[in-house]
């Protein structure tokens, strides 16, 4: 069959699936909307978290970074993925003992303090609104990647969507979907993968075929190094990034997972302290399953390409090499006019532009695979991509109607009122970040490091005290957000758009690159709350037996 | 101080106890042997893999996995063990 119905099959399969349930999980009350009534299987939640976790840029553009950055692309690996341990360990728990709605709550009612609550909002309203632009602009491109309709139209389709699922069902809509596309992305990843890696090494297990041999019984990863100092880059396997850089974006990485209110806000969902400590561990392995899988679809496919093209006549090359030439996704320029094509880490006699993503796109074609695999992995990076926005969706409506509606400017209002206000705040959003997919602010991309640096210098160090210490106050906490976020935002400013006098790589404090900053601005936080704290008197007796309260199980 | 508070306080020591060493091991499979050690780790060599790059890119998530199962089983039996007790 022709590939576009095979593709309009799938979409269409799997939105009306969505759709379905979202009829089937209308929201009734408040805590239904923004928490999905708090009763949700652990082994769902994780599923829906994972769903949640992974964009579109995990499931679309991670292997293909990994793919070139070779061991610099584990710091992606290793600080999305070790996040989930300092939820398990240290606030998931602990957050739903709580047993409120959102994060700014926590803040709010552990700190005695709206100011508090409001920097919380803040923050949380500017790392969610970076993050779903991005998002919907990823539902623009796979739209028009697969479906040739163009970006607008791919990214109106996809606010539809989001729109009808998560304004009907709010948080239960959103949970139901999310396992949904979870077990849609995680297919779509995982049949490509498992064939090439059959084809390439003989072994179905990726992570296997990873360290495995190929048809001449040399392992893969020497043969990618040997391939790479030949061709001038840097060794596979060993990084050019400097060890601290790594240490720091690993780091910072981590921590913004474990501070992102639209990830922990999914553990105010689960009935009890266990279920959330149990549903960060699925959530972990569910991810996990994509994330072992993303580096060795890197090695595959880097070490195809490179033989493939490299020093192979331009006429004879396959297929799909034309057919990705048209998106401008691969690009060849005959520099010395001699037929051939040069692949080389210098630029001067460099010959061919790849761009990352081609390494997960271009895959099923590589591997010569049926025409509804590719159809597959259309339906799973649209569902990577309107998952993770349907749940950051939430956060900023349940930040407009329940944390600055309710619990700062009409304290009064009423249950179904409180409802409307947030469907409301979440159709504002959506329209919203719709208008950011369709024109793109050229600050996307160099603001998703900006989330997890400011998720990582602004809620980690206040919710984290907040639970072990008793002692912390509120002055302690505000100005340690403060600081955690301006420090952060003026690092980044400087550094990536040249405000404040801008700056090189060589003028980097200490060699730390804007993404790994987040790691410094979040050690400011904490001194600076634990200083003041400090110098000011200790919370009052109803907090601390708040404290105590929320470490019983 | 009445029981039930010290048996609180001692959970919450027990538990506090459980995480210092899951962290430390948190710390270790990644920061450890994936980036600090990573050299040294990398004149290893297991099958296909240099050790070290292993674990940046897989053991390390491997361990994140496990580290958090065995903190579910240690807290679930602690939890268990305080509600005996009440």
């Amino acid at each position: 069959m022709e590939l576009q119905y095979w593709i309009w099959i799938a979409v269409g399969l799997s939105f009306s699936l969505y759709i379905g349930i979202a009829i089937w999980s209308r929201a009734g009350s408040t805590k239904e909307f923004y928490v999905a009534g708090g009763g949700v299987h652990p082994i769902a939640n994780g599923m829906a978290t994972a769903a949640d976790w992974m964009s579109a840029a995990s499931f679309i553009s991670m292997a293909g970074i990994i793919s070139f950055s070779g061991y610099d692309g584990s710091v992606y690996l290793m600080g999305w993925t070790g996040g989930y341990v300092l939820l398990a360990l240290l606030l998931a728990p602990y957050l739903r003992k709580f047993g409120k709605f959102t994060v700014p709550d926590f803040i709010g009612d552990r700190y005695y303090s709206n100011t508090a609550r409001s920097v919380a909002v803040f923050s949380a309203l500017i790392v969610s609104f970076t993050y779903i632009a991005g998002q919907m602009r990823g539902v623009g491109v796979v739209f028009s990647r697969y479906l040739e309709v163009d970006i607008v139209t791919g990214v109106l389709i996809g606010m539809g969507i989001v729109l009808f699922y998560a304004v009907i069902g709010g948080m239960k809509g959103i949970t139901y979907t999310q396992v949904a596309q979870y077990c849609v992305l995680i297919f779509a990843f995982m049949v490509p993968a498992i064939y090439i890696s059959f084809l390439i090494t003989g072994n179905l297990v990726p992570q296997l075929g990873f360290g495995g041999v190929d048809a001449n019984g040399v392992y893969l990863l020497d043969k990618l190094d040997g391939l790479h100092k030949e061709l001038g880059f840097h060794e596979y396997t060993s990084g050019s990034k400097s060890m601290f850089d790594v240490f720091c974006i690993t780091m910072a990485l981590m921590v913004g997972t474990a501070g992102l209110p639209h990830v922990i806000v999914r553990f105010f969902t689960v009935k009890k302290v266990s279920d959330a400590r149990k549903s960060a561990g699925w959530a972990l392995l569910f991810i996990a399953i994509l994330y072992t899988t993303a580096p060795a679809i890197a090695v595959f496919s880097r070490t195809n390409l490179i033989e493939t093209v490299s020093n192979k006549p331009y006429e004879h090359m396959p297929y799909w090499f034309e057919k990705w030439e048209t998106t401008g996704l691969l690009g060849f320029k005959d520099k010395n006019k001699d037929g051939l094509i040069q692949y080389t880490a210098d630029t001067a006699t460099n010959e061919l532009e790849v761009d990352a993503d081609i390494m997960v796109m271009a895959n099923p074609e590589i591997a010569d695979l049926p025409n509804w695999v590719i159809a597959l992995l259309a339906a799973g990076a649209l569902a990577a991509a309107l998952s993770t926005a349907a749940g950051l969706l939430l956060v900023i409506s349940s930040a407009v109607s329940h944390d600055l509606l309710k619990k700062m400017v009409m304290p009064n209002i009423s249950e179904r009122g409180e409802l409307i206000a947030a469907r409301l705040a979440a159709t504002g959003a959506v329209c919203l970040a719709g208008y950011f997919g369709i024109n793109p602010p050229g600050f996307v991309a160099a603001t998703v490091a900006l989330a997890f640096g400011l998720a990582a210098s602004s809620f980690f160090p206040v919710i984290l005290l907040g639970i072990f210490s008793k002692r912390v106050n509120k002055e302690g906490a505000i100005s340690g957000m403060l600081v955690g976020i301006f420090l952060m935002l003026f690092y980044m400013l400087k550094f990536k758009f040249g405000w404040f006098g801008g700056g090189t790589k060589a003028d980097w404090w200490f060699g730390i690159s804007p993404e790994g900053f987040g790691t410094i601005a979040m050690m400011a936080n904490f001194f600076v709350t634990i200083t003041v704290t400090s110098m000011t008197p200790a919370p009052l007796k109803e907090i601390q037996q708040l404290v105590e309260n929320i470490r019983k199980p | 101080m009445s029981t039930s508070t010290h048996k609180n306080n001692a959970y919450w020591k027990k538990n506090i106890q459980y995480i210092s060493i899951l962290l430390s091991l948190w710390f270790t499979v990644s920061f450890g042997c994936g980036i600090l050690f990573v050299e040294q780790l990398n004149s290893i060599q297991i099958g296909g893999f240099k050790l070290g790059f292993w674990f940046a890119q897989q053991g390390s998530i491997y361990g994140f996995v496990i580290i958090i199962f065995t903190y579910i089983y240690l807290m679930n039996r602690l939890d268990n063990k305080l509600n005996k007790d009440n």
